[in-house]
């Protein structure tokens, strides 16, 4: 399932978030959302979501007007891991996990056996089924993410966002959730910090700055040194990593910021005002 | 009665709809030995045999003396027709009206404002996403009072012959019709600028009848401090129809969208992520909410903190999961305030205990018991 943005746009508040974006996420592919923070990648993935309406411009998922469709209808299509989890009630993993069927599920009755085979086996893939008796509150950092994502698994929908997914998460469980969302053979979109992560595992990344797309193509065209200056304001060398052969990218800061304007004395305001009475 | 039936017959449904797919699911070791199941039915089955018992015994309970039997006699008698004891003289015309014109509508009245009231609360809290909302931070039970004391103090020639009953409904259908305007902001509500509007809103409403009840006649004040605190003592059965639709009506809305309601625990994001129209839900709940405890306390007064605290009795015992919770909600809270009904004419006899007194000088004990043992601590009512 294919996903297009055409010339979005949002404001908010009379700022403009998102500036005229247009792209297009061929089906079954992986695209990266880079840029610093405040650059838009969240707001743009949320009108995909019909979390925000776009002020101009439309979103497509296989050529459908996401905004014809109800919010049900978009639910089964996408799934969602955003960054926000609330827990004011006690809600356990399993009944966290269970969520992700609720687009697929009509009135009060029970939850089928199929429902509960889907939420076994996504826990079992995000290694949380020792965690399923736990209240979600009361996990670690990492161990929600990992319920997080059994919840998009069992969604069970073509195309997949995800919303800066390795936060909190170690080395290895980031290289894990990155395979797992990305082997599954569905279109993913996903907003990341990481340059490496994103070279390793997208087909395509976009450089977002200040609301509009900078770049868009494969992560290591699109990576450049000076893109990487222009997009995140610091030095970038290409390197070849030692173990894998594959392009790394490696950042540091040796450039100079501009300098900061000339530092005032700090005034005494009252040594002024007796001054001026004087 | 109705309601009984009717949360009995959903929850039968509900269990009868889950029950063959529930034993296969391999939970991790629960804190639990029995199954989650049983559990649940365990409970429901209990406190829905309670409600019977307790109408029994409520019925039968009061100055003049009737015995279980006799009252089950004109209970029946009255529901099947043609029963041979209601003419032939074993019971007496006063037994008769006692437990049929002045015990069963109280007790019925008892039960169906508890379930109301625990119910707003339930719904209010997943609504507003906060654990100490409950249903008088709309601003209803502040507008119901100032509505009823304008209708004791000035009588009924100054609030255009409204009785007692309806100028409180008026109050608080006013009232949460003015938080409701004061929490929207280009058409969305946003969960904290409506707690504001309505604990605003409802100090500013008490101000006023305060001022009313201060200046009054002092014979009027008892009046006032009764409907206040709240009281089932005047009830007949067709005060019981607006609160027992309102009951029925919301209740099997709410079941009806007992997933959506699941979705909404994890954040706005999140349940719009998950299909559910949140601005939509909200608004619908907030009504649902304002109409339950309007048609309660306009007849019941405010009987405060059921609505707190059944919710999450409730939760403690069963979890978050709507499907699970909300049928133990009405009936729990419908069992609480009828036996909380039952103490308060029978502990200072003659005299009556306003209900919101005892409501809360039983239930906050139980509480806090309830929250200091592991159970709720895993719940995460301690963090």
């Amino acid at each position: 399932m294919n996903v297009s943005f055409e010339k979005v746009s949002v404001e908010i508040g009379g700022h403009r978030i998102v500036n005229n974006v247009s792209l297009t996420v061929p089906s079954g592919s992986v695209l990266g959302l880079l840029g610093p923070n405040g650059c838009g990648k969240s707001t743009l993935l949320r009108t995909l979501y019909r979390a925000q309406k776009p002020s101009s411009g439309t979103v497509l998922v296989n050529g459908t007007d996401v905004r014809s469709l109800d919010g049900r209808e978009v639910a089964r299509r996408i799934a969602v891991m955003a960054q926000e989890s609330t827990q004011e009630f006690p809600i356990t993993v399993r009944e966290m996990a269970m969520l992700g069927r609720v687009p697929h599920q009509r009135g009060f009755g029970a939850d089928s056996a199929a429902d509960h085979e889907l939420i076994d086996t996504a826990l079992r893939e995000v290694g949380a089924t020792h965690l399923a008796a736990r209240y979600f509150a009361g996990l670690s950092g990492g161990e929600k993410q990992r319920v997080l994502l059994a919840r998009t698994l069992t969604q069970q929908t073509p195309v997949l966002v995800l919303d800066e997914p390795t936060n909190h998460l170690d080395v290895a469980f980031q290289l894990e959730l990155m395979s797992l969302a990305t082997s599954r053979g569905i279109t993913v979109l996903t907003a990341l910090h990481d340059m490496n992560l994103a070279g390793e595992y997208c087909d395509q990344v976009a450089l977002m700055r200040a609301g509009e797309l900078q770049a868009i193509g494969r992560p290591h065209e699109v990576l450049d040194e000076d893109a990487i200056r222009a997009g995140f304001g610091v030095d970038s060398r290409r390197l070849e990593h030692p173990l894998t052969g594959r392009p790394l990218i490696a950042v540091a800061r040796i450039t100079p910021l501009p300098a900061p304007a000339a530092q005032q004395q700090p005034i005494n305001h009252e040594t002024e005002i007796v001054k001026e009475n004087a | 009665m109705l309601m009984i039936l009717i949360y009995d017959i959903v929850c039968s449904v509900n269990d009868f709809l889950r029950t063959p797919l529930d034993p296969p699911r391999p939970v991790a070791p629960s804190p639990w030995p029995r199954s989650a199941a049983w559990r649940r039915h365990g409970t429901a089955l209990t406190l829905s045999t309670s409600i019977l018992l307790v109408i029994l015994v409520s019925a039968s309970t009061g100055p003049l003396s009737t015995s279980l039997p006799e009252t089950a006699k004109i209970i029946a008698g009255h529901l099947v027709p043609g029963m041979a004891w209601m003419n032939d003289g074993s019971i007496s015309v006063s037994q008769d009206q006692a437990v049929w014109n002045f015990r069963l509508p109280r007790t019925l009245l008892a039960g169906i404002a508890g379930a109301s009231l625990a119910l707003a609360g339930a719904l209010l809290q997943t609504n507003v996403r906060n654990p100490l909302a409950e249903p008088y931070i709309l601003g209803v039970s502040a507008g119901a009072g100032v509505g009823a004391v304008l209708a004791i103090v000035a009588g009924s020639t100054a609030v255009a012959g409204l009785g007692l009953n309806a100028a409180a409904f008026v109050g608080a259908a006013g009232a949460t019709a003015l938080v409701y305007l004061l929490a929207r902001q280009g058409g969305i509500i946003a969960p904290s600028r409506l707690i504001l509007a309505g604990v605003a809103l409802g100090s500013l409403l008490a101000a006023i009848t305060n001022f009313l009840t201060i200046t009054t006649e002092a014979q009027n004040v008892y009046s006032v401090l009764f409907f206040l605190l709240g009281s089932v003592s005047a009830a007949s059965y067709p005060q019981l129809i607006l609160p027992g639709l309102a009951l029925a009506g919301v209740g099997l809305y709410a079941m009806l969208r007992s997933r959506a309601l699941n979705a909404m625990l994890a954040g706005d994001e999140a349940a719009i992520a998950l299909g559910v129209n949140v601005t939509a839900m909200r608004r619908t709940l907030l009504l649902a909410t304002a109409l339950l405890t309007a048609t309660t306390v306009a007849v019941c007064g405010g009987i405060g903190f059921v609505g707190l605290v059944v919710p999450h009795a409730v939760r403690m015992i069963v979890g978050s999961d709507h499907r699970r919770m909300l049928p133990l909600v009405i009936l729990g809270g419908g069992l609480f305030l009828m036996l909380t009904d039952l103490l308060a004419r029978t502990i200072a006899q003659p005299a009556e205990i306003p209900l919101g007194i005892l409501t809360a000088a039983v239930g906050a004990p139980f509480f806090l018991w309830l929250m200091r043992t592991s159970g709720a601590r895993a719940a995460g009512v301690e963090q």
